[in-house]
């Protein structure tokens, strides 16, 4: 048992998945006896409920009231609101962003998501494709430059959802800097509407990332200090028109 | 925390009252917020109600999505299960994430009996578990201490010596101490916010990317989650991740929410375990004006507003689970009569906590219902019941006239890790013919 499903931090390609015959602990053997008395208690407890489900009352606003340029604004004011930096710029101009960005970061090797499109990749900083690197060596890399699946204006939000345009998740947690690039049409009003955007990627069973801000933690004395263990610096690249 | 120290109290105040005015703040902002109430608690109503259908669907879709679901009754149940998973990979240590569920369990306690190490990878917590402390606040394990005492706990079991008591440069410390942690560790320990029965897909809300690394950096993934923690479907997630963000931290959006649905290739964890946790849920279930306390989201929002923990703090509830809704959710989950009979009576109902709860849970009600349920109060109470009953009453008991009032009550179960305060010497009465106001 020792040998299935192990694997080094250093090895990512060596994951085992979990092998459906992993002993001891699958359904139907040494939890089969707790799985029938929780759900047992859990008849006993409810058994004069209808097994019906209630119908929610849903009477809260699915969709934002702004619409148009007032979105990407909103957007564009909340995530400055958690100091992070948003960059609004024109179609052509996320590469010599980068570049400046960088310099002004200190980094001078940056891993890119592997969907990261060709006219965002800037010359004169080292950029390291992502070929299944391993997290001590993320670990030692300046910045990561990524795509996202969508954003929220009303929060402030982006969301990573595990294509190749956002990158695997460890990808834009180790390096210390994410330059996070999101296109005007990729920003929606509230979190609803995120959510029902979101539906397939979280149905097809892709990992989803939410990001409001550089972490934060406030855990001392309740005073706020920016980064913690994710990127310290949070780069959002607006890009319209 | 003692109610006779005036530094802790006053701690304990400019905390709680700076985390209201952020919460009210980002509240007032959203005008469907009674809205995403009533959904909230109908979306908790009606998974309650059907709790069975819907955990056997949640295992269904983790499964499906190459993921393990394990059953535990109880404490002891799970702590053998996840100690199992973890000898059985060969570790000796695994990261954790911030998560009252496995402190409920008492998980760091049970893995360390059979030699292995949890560390502890929020700062809070990671500052409880260096001082061999308790956590005091559902959101801010650490709210009771200051930034000196946290600067010598890191200095004595850290070894980081030379630190000053800067935030900032005690954050950065943690920061470079846990990253080793991080990358070396084999297994990650996780609670879960949600867990959605339709897709399978299960949440960590969080703040410091200390959730995002342990849930996605280690090759083997562990997951305890409460059962009352299933969301039907999908959709709700638009409800919570609204009501939950800004009842806790007061913000829009906590910094970071990971949801992730079994494993994914070549992304995170190639192994993944969720346990699914009774303990004392299914007995709070079968009370069906108790169940409310069910559809806690852990926000602590009750705790900020309420008078009565802003004085005794965290400690005082002798539980993971403090505040208002530790005083209704402790005594049911350990079952009564139990050994946390008299916390519903550690209320005022002044109603405060029920206002600001995300899921409308009426906390107050569900105080009144427990105290019957728990049968009388503790003797402390009743006869600080009977002395302020009226003035006279009051006034014998300050004049040294009532037996116990100065000198406690031996069978209170209420005094034991409490004090019972003596009435001031000098009456109300006396006092204005004294200074005339």
């Amino acid at each position: 048992m020792a040998s299935r499903g192990r694997a080094s931090p250093d090895h990512p390609d060596s994951r085992g998945r979990a092998s459906p015959d992993h002993p001891g602990n699958g359904r139907g053997t040494g939890s089969s006896t707790a799985r029938a008395a929780v759900l047992g208690r859990i008849r006993a407890a409810t058994r004069t409920e209808a097994a019906q489900p209630m119908t929610v009352p849903r009477d809260y606003a699915t969709r934002s009231p702004l619409a148009g340029p007032a979105v990407t604004d909103r957007f564009a004011e909340r995530v400055a609101e958690y100091r992070a930096s948003v960059h609004r710029i024109a179609p052509g101009e996320v590469a010599e962003r980068v570049v400046v960005l960088a310099r002004e970061r200190s980094a001078r090797r940056i891993v890119v998501a592997p969907g990261v499109p060709e006219d965002w990749r800037p010359d004169g900083i080292e950029l390291v494709a992502d070929r299944s690197l391993a997290s001590s060596v993320l670990d030692g890399i300046d910045g990561v430059l990524s795509g996202c699946a969508l954003a929220i204006a009303e929060t402030g939000t982006i969301v990573l959802d595990g294509t190749a345009r956002s990158g695997r998740r460890a990808l834009t947690l180790v390096p210390d800097w994410h330059a996070c690039v999101v296109s005007a049409d990729q920003v929606v009003g509230s979190v609803p509407e995120a959510i029902a955007g979101l539906r397939e990627a979280a149905t097809a069973g892709r990992p989803l990332t939410f990001v409001s801000g550089p972490s934060a933690t406030s855990d001392i004395e309740l005073r706020r200090v920016e980064g913690v263990h994710g990127p310290r610096r949070l780069d959002v690249l607006l890009v319209e028109g | 925390m003692k109610v006779g120290d005036p530094q802790l109290r006053r701690n304990l105040r400019a905390a709680t009252r700076g985390i209201r005015q952020k919460r009210n703040a980002v509240v007032a902002e959203v005008e469907d917020w009674e809205e995403l109430r009533v959904a909230g608690e109908a979306i908790k109503r009606d998974a309650m109600g059907r709790l069975d259908v819907l955990l056997e669907q949640l295992e269904d879709a983790v499964t499906r999505a190459g993921g393990k679901v394990h059953w535990a009754r109880d404490a002891v149940e799970a702590n053998a299960v996840i100690g199992d998973l973890v000898a059985g990979h060969d570790a000796r240590e695994v990261v954790k994430v911030k998560s009252l569920t496995t402190d409920e369990i008492e998980l760091n306690q049970a893995l360390e009996r059979r030699g292995i190490t949890a560390i502890e990878t929020d700062l809070a917590e990671l500052i409880v578990q260096l001082s061999d402390d308790w956590p005091s606040h559902i959101l801010v394990p650490a709210i009771h201490r200051n930034r000196s005492e946290i600067r010598d706990v890191f200095a004595r079991e850290l070894g980081l010596e030379g630190l000053s008591d800067d935030p900032e440069e005690l954050t950065d410390a943690a920061r470079r101490h846990l990253r080793q942690a991080f990358l070396r560790a084999r297994v990650g320990v996780s609670g879960a916010n949600f867990g959605i029965a339709e897709t399978g897909t299960v949440g960590v809300v969080e703040s410091e990317g200390n959730g995002r690394m342990c849930t996605t950096l280690p090759p083997v993934l562990i997951t305890v989650m409460g059962i009352e923690k299933v969301l039907p479907a999908w959709r709700d997630l638009e409800v919570f991740l609204q009501l939950l963000p800004r009842s806790s931290t007061g913000e829009r959006m906590n910094p970071y929410t990971s949801l992730w649905t079994g494993v994914s290739e070549d992304d995170g964890p190639g192994e993944f375990h969720l346990v699914l946790l009774d303990n004392g849920r299914t007995r709070v279930l079968a009370d069906e004006v108790g169940r409310d306390a069910l559809h806690c989201i852990r926000c602590s929002a009750c705790l900020n507003v309420c008078p009565v923990y802003e004085r005794v703090g965290g400690h005082a509830y002798g539980s993971i689970y403090p505040g208002p809704i530790g005083a209704i959710l402790t005594p049911q989950l350990r079952g009564i009569p139990g050994d946390a009979d008299e916390l519903p009576w550690a209320s005022s109902l002044c109603g405060a906590c029920a206002d600001v709860c995300p899921v409308k849970i009426d906390i107050p009600r569900l105080l009144v219902h427990l105290r019957s349920r728990v049968g009388g109060s503790d003797p402390a109470l009743r006869l600080m019941g009977w002395a302020m009953a009226g003035r006279r009453r009051f006034e014998a008991a300050q004049l040294g006239r009532v037996p116990g009032m100065r000198t406690g009550i031996g069978l209170s179960a209420w005094t034991k890790g409490r004090d019972l305060p003596p009435p001031p010497r000098e009456t109300f009465r006396q006092w204005w013919r004294r200074t005339r106001g």
